[in-house]
C-alpha cells in the first residue's frame, strides 16, 4: 500500500489542460492541409487515395486524405500541411478544401445543446478498418485526457448512449451490426464519422468488401485522419455539443 | 526446397509432386517444422498449395508447393496448427482438405455468407448453458462473436468467430506494388503498423535485391521497438484495469501514449504511419531529436518501471494472475503460437533471435513460463526492459549513411519471405511475382492468426468472469486475423 502512494506521488498530475495555447504538436505532424495554388495536377498525380482534384472543382477532400504528406513533398509549391489539429466538420462537402476558409464543425442546435451539452454518451461502433481510430478514442478515456471532465463517456451499451461513434470502412459483415446499434439508441441521437476509413472507405475505398455509413444513418460529425490525433477527436466531439469555440 | 528469410528464390523451384508434397509436409512438421503460412496460389484455373516452414532452431524456412486442382489430403488431423490455414484454403479457394475436422467459414466472404452464421460447437445436458457475445462489445475495440458453453460459472468451450473486419486487403495487393501498397502494409493491423510496413518493406527489397542502409535498418528497429514498448506498456496497464488494480492501469495508459509520442516525433504520427517505405525510411534523426528522444525514453521508461514494479508486489493482482488462463507448452507448440503469448508458455522463439534481421544480430532473451496470465504480463516486462535498452544502445550509436537506397524492378516470377517479431509475435509476409515483376500473390499471417485458438485453450475449463483478463493477456487483433 505504501509503494502504491509513493508510486502515485511520483507520477503526479498528468492530466493536460484542454483547450489551451500550451498544446505542442511534434514538428513532423501533418494537420490541417493548405492549398497554396489552385494548379493541382502535380499534387494529384502522387495522391494514393485520389484524395485531390483538379480542374473546376480543384481541391483535397479531406474526407479520403490519409495525411501521408506525398502530396506536398511532391508539390510543395501547391499543398502545404500546418499544425493546426482542429479539422472536424459538420458536413460532408466541408470537408473538401479549397482555397477559402476551412469551415470548422457547428455546435448541434440549441435544443439538443441543452440535452447533450453537459453530459453526452457514445457508443463506439469499430466496422472493419485497422483498429487505429479505436486505440486514439480509448486514449481519450486515459488520465492524460479525461474525457469524463468534459462530460463526455463511452458506453457499454447503445441504451445508455446518445449517439454512436464509427470507426472503420463499414464491412460488409459488419453492416447489420452497425444499423442495429445505431437504431438501439433512442431519439434525438448524434452520429460521428471518426477517421478516413468511416468518412469515404480510407485505404480502403472502392473495396467491394466495404459498405459505408448507410444513407439512412445520417452523419453530424466528420473527423478526418488516419487515424485522428487524439486532440482532434476531442476537439470535434467538444466542438459539437458546445463546449469550445 | 530450402531458404532463408528475406531472401529472393524462385517460385517454380519450390515444385514438388503431390504425392511427396503431403509426406515432405508431414515429415517436416513431425521434425519440428512450424508452419509459417500454408495456402493456395490461383495458377489458371487450378492452384498451387504452398506450405512454408520454419525451422526455429536452425533459422532456416523451407518451401514446398504443388499443383492441385480438387480436394486434398488435409494434415489437420495430425498438425492442429494448420487447422485455421486449410479452412482459409477451403474458404477462399473452394479447395476441400478431405478429413478436416470442420470446415467452418473463417471471415464470411463468399457470396451468400452471413457473418457469424455458422454451426457452432455446442454442449447439452443439465443445467449447461450458452454465453453468446459481440460481435459489438462493450468497450472501445474491434467487432468479434464468442461463443461460451457454461455450467455455472466454469466454461467448457469457448468458440471464437471472426471475419467481421474483412476488408480485403491481401487481393488489392496483388497487382502491386503502387502507391497503395505500403498504405495497405501499414493498416493490415493498425497498432502494429511498424511491424507489417517493414515486414512488406523486407518482401519488396529481398524480391528486388537491394541493400537496405544500416543507418535505415538501425531506425526501423527503434520504431518497431517503440511501438512494442507502448504496447506492452498499454496491455500491462489494461490487465491492472482488468483486475481492478487501478495505480497501474491509470499510469500505463498515459505512459503508452508518451511512446506513441515519442513515435511522433520520429515521423509525425502517433502509429508510425508514413516512415517505411522499400529500400530504407522516409525520415531520419538529427543530433537534437536524437536527444530529445533519449530523454523521453529514460523518463517515460523511469516512470513504466515504477509503475509495472507495483503488480508483482500487490497480491490482489497476483492471485488474479496466477493460474489464470493456462496454456500448456505442448498446446502452445502444437497450436503454432508465437510471440509473447508462446514464450510465456516456455516456447522460446522469437523473429529477432532464431530469424536475424537488421540490427538484432546477437540478440538475446530469456524467457519461460507457467504459461498463464501471470506469466504473459511477466514476459512483457521482461520485453519491455529489453526493447528499452535496445533503443538506448541504437540511439547513442546510429550508424552514419542515407536512409534509403533505390528500389529497382522486382525479379520476375520469384518468391520471397519476410519474418518480423511484430509486438504480438511474428509476422510473415510472403510475395509471388509473376512474368511482369508484379505481385501475382500476396500473404499476409499476422501473428493473431495463430494465437486466437489460444485464448480459447486459455478459456478451457475457466471461469467465465475470467475471460476479460484472458483475452487482455493475449490482446489479439481482430483485423490482422480477417485482413
Amino acid at each position: 500500500m505504501i509503494k502504491a502512494l509513493i508510486a502515485r506521488l511520483k507520477q503526479g498530475y498528468r492530466t493536460m489542460p484542454f483547450p489551451s495555447a500550451d498544446i505542442k504538436l511534434p514538428p513532423r505532424y501533418l494537420g490541417l492541409p493548405r492549398l497554396k495554388s489552385a494548379k493541382l495536377d502535380r499534387a494529384a498525380a502522387v495522391c494514393p487515395f485520389g484524395a485531390i482534384s483538379t480542374g473546376a472543382e480543384a481541391g483535397l477532400d479531406m474526407g479520403r486524405c490519409v495525411f501521408c504528406g506525398a502530396c506536398a513533398k511532391a508539390a510543395p509549391e501547391a499543398v502545404e500541411f500546418s499544425k493546426d489539429y482542429k479539422l472536424c466538420a459538420s458536413s460532408r462537402r466541408d470537408l473538401l478544401l479549397t482555397g477559402k476558409e476551412f469551415k470548422r464543425a457547428r455546435t448541434l442546435g440549441a435544443d439538443l445543446r441543452r440535452l447533450f451539452g453537459r453530459s453526452f454518451r457514445l457508443r463506439q461502433v469499430s466496422a472493419g478498418g485497422c483498429g487505429a481510430c479505436e486505440a486514439d478514442c480509448n486514449v481519450l478515456q486515459t488520465i492524460g485526457w479525461d474525457l469524463g471532465r468534459f462530460g463526455v463517456q463511452f458506453t457499454a451499451s447503445p441504451r445508455h448512449a446518445d449517439g454512436i461513434l464509427v470507426t472503420g470502412p463499414v464491412t460488409k459483415n459488419m453492416e447489420l451490426a452497425l444499423r442495429k446499434t445505431y437504431f438501439a439508441v433512442s431519439s434525438p441521437k448524434v452520429v460521428i464519422a471518426c477517421g478516413a476509413c468511416a468518412i469515404g472507405g480510407g485505404p480502403y475505398a472502392g473495396h467491394e468488401e466495404c459498405v459505408g455509413i448507410p444513407q439512412d444513418i445520417p452523419v453530424d460529425l466528420y473527423i478526418p485522419g488516419c487515424p485522428p490525433h487524439p486532440l482532434t477527436i476531442l476537439d470535434g466531439i467538444l466542438r459539437l455539443i458546445g463546449r469550445v469555440d | 526446397m530450402k531458404t532463408g528469410h528475406l531472401s529472393c528464390f524462385d517460385f517454380a523451384a519450390s515444385d514438388i509432386d503431390a504425392g511427396i508434397f503431403f509426406e515432405t509436409a508431414s515429415s517436416r512438421l513431425a521434425a519440428g517444422g512450424r508452419a509459417l503460412a500454408y495456402f493456395a496460389v490461383p495458377e489458371g484455373a487450378a492452384h498451387r498449395l504452398v506450405l512454408v516452414v520454419g525451422f526455429d532452431r536452425e533459422g532456416r524456412v523451407e518451401v514446398y508447393s504443388t499443383p492441385v486442382a480438387g480436394p486434398f489430403r488435409a494434415l489437420t488431423p495430425s498438425f492442429p496448427q494448420l487447422h485455421l490455414f486449410e479452412r482459409e484454403i477451403y474458404e477462399t479457394c473452394g479447395l476441400k482438405p478431405e478429413g478436416h475436422p470442420w470446415l467452418k467459414p473463417i471471415r464470411f466472404n463468399t457470396p451468400g455468407a452471413l457473418p457469424g452464421v455458422a454451426d457452432y460447437f455446442t454442449v447439452h445436458g443439465s443445467q449447461v448453458h450458452e454465453v453468446a457475445v459481440g460481435p459489438v462489445h462493450a468497450g472501445v475495440i474491434e467487432p468479434g462473436h464468442f461463443r461460451f458453453q457454461c455450467h455455472g460459472e466454469k466454461v467448457f468451450h469457448l468458440e471464437i468467430m471472426l471475419g467481421y473486419q474483412h476488408r480485403g486487403v491481401e487481393k488489392r495487393l496483388v497487382g502491386g506494388p503502387d502507391a497503395r501498397s505500403i498504405h495497405y502494409a501499414e493498416t493490415l493491423a493498425g497498432d502494429t503498423t511498424a511491424g507489417h510496413a517493414w515486414a512488406y518493406c523486407g518482401a519488396v527489397e529481398a524480391l528486388c535485391g537491394v541493400n537496405v542502409p544500416s543507418r535505415a535498418q538501425t531506425l526501423r528497429a527503434v520504431m518497431l521497438e517503440l511501438e512494442r514498448l507502448a504496447n506492452h506498456t498499454g496491455d500491462l496497464g489494461a490487465l491492472a484495469g482488468d483486475v481492478a488494480y487501478l495505480p497501474t492501469a491509470s499510469f500505463c495508459g498515459r505512459l503508452r501514449g508518451d511512446f506513441l509520442n515519442m513515435t511522433a516525433l520520429v515521423c509525425g504520427n502517433r502509429f508510425g504511419r508514413n516512415m517505411f517505405k522499400p529500400g530504407g525510411v522516409n525520415f531520419d534523426l538529427d543530433h537534437a531529436l536524437i536527444k530529445e528522444l533519449s530523454l523521453r525514453l529514460e523518463n517515460t521508461y523511469r516512470d513504466v518501471e515504477n509503475a509495472v514494479s507495483l503488480l508483482w508486489d500487490t497480491s490482489s493482482v497476483t492471485d488474479r494472475f496466477e493460474g489464470t488462463g493456462t496454456v500448456s507448452k505442448e498446446a502452445a507448440e502444437g497450436l503454432g503460437l508465437v510471440g509473447p503469448a508462446a514464450r510465456a508458455s516456455g516456447v522460446g522463439l522469437d523473429t529477432r533471435r532464431n530469424f536475424p534481421y537488421g540490427p538484432y544480430e546477437d540478440f538475446t532473451l530469456g524467457v519461460s513460463g507457467s504459461g498463464d496470465v501471470y506469466s504473459r504480463a511477466y514476459v512483457r516486462w521482461l520485453e519491455i526492459q529489453k526493447s528499452a535498452e535496445l533503443v538506448r544502445g541504437w540511439l547513442e550509436a546510429l550508424p552514419a549513411g542515407p536512409v534509403a537506397a533505390e528500389c529497382g524492378e522486382l525479379k520476375p516470377d520469384s518468391a520471397a519471405v519476410s519474418l518480423i517479431e511484430g509486438w504480438r509475435g511474428q509476422i510473415c509476409h510472403f510475395s509471388v511475382t509473376g512474368p511482369d515483376g508484379k505481385f501475382r500473390y500476396y500473404k499476409v499471417v499476422d501473428p493473431s492468426f495463430h494465437n486466437w485458438q489460444g485464448l480459447a485453450m486459455a478459456l478451457r475449463g475457466g471461469e467465465i468472469s475470467d475471460f476479460p483478463l484472458c483475452n487482455k493477456s493475449f490482446n489479439l487483433s481482430y483485423c490482422g486475423r480477417d485482413l
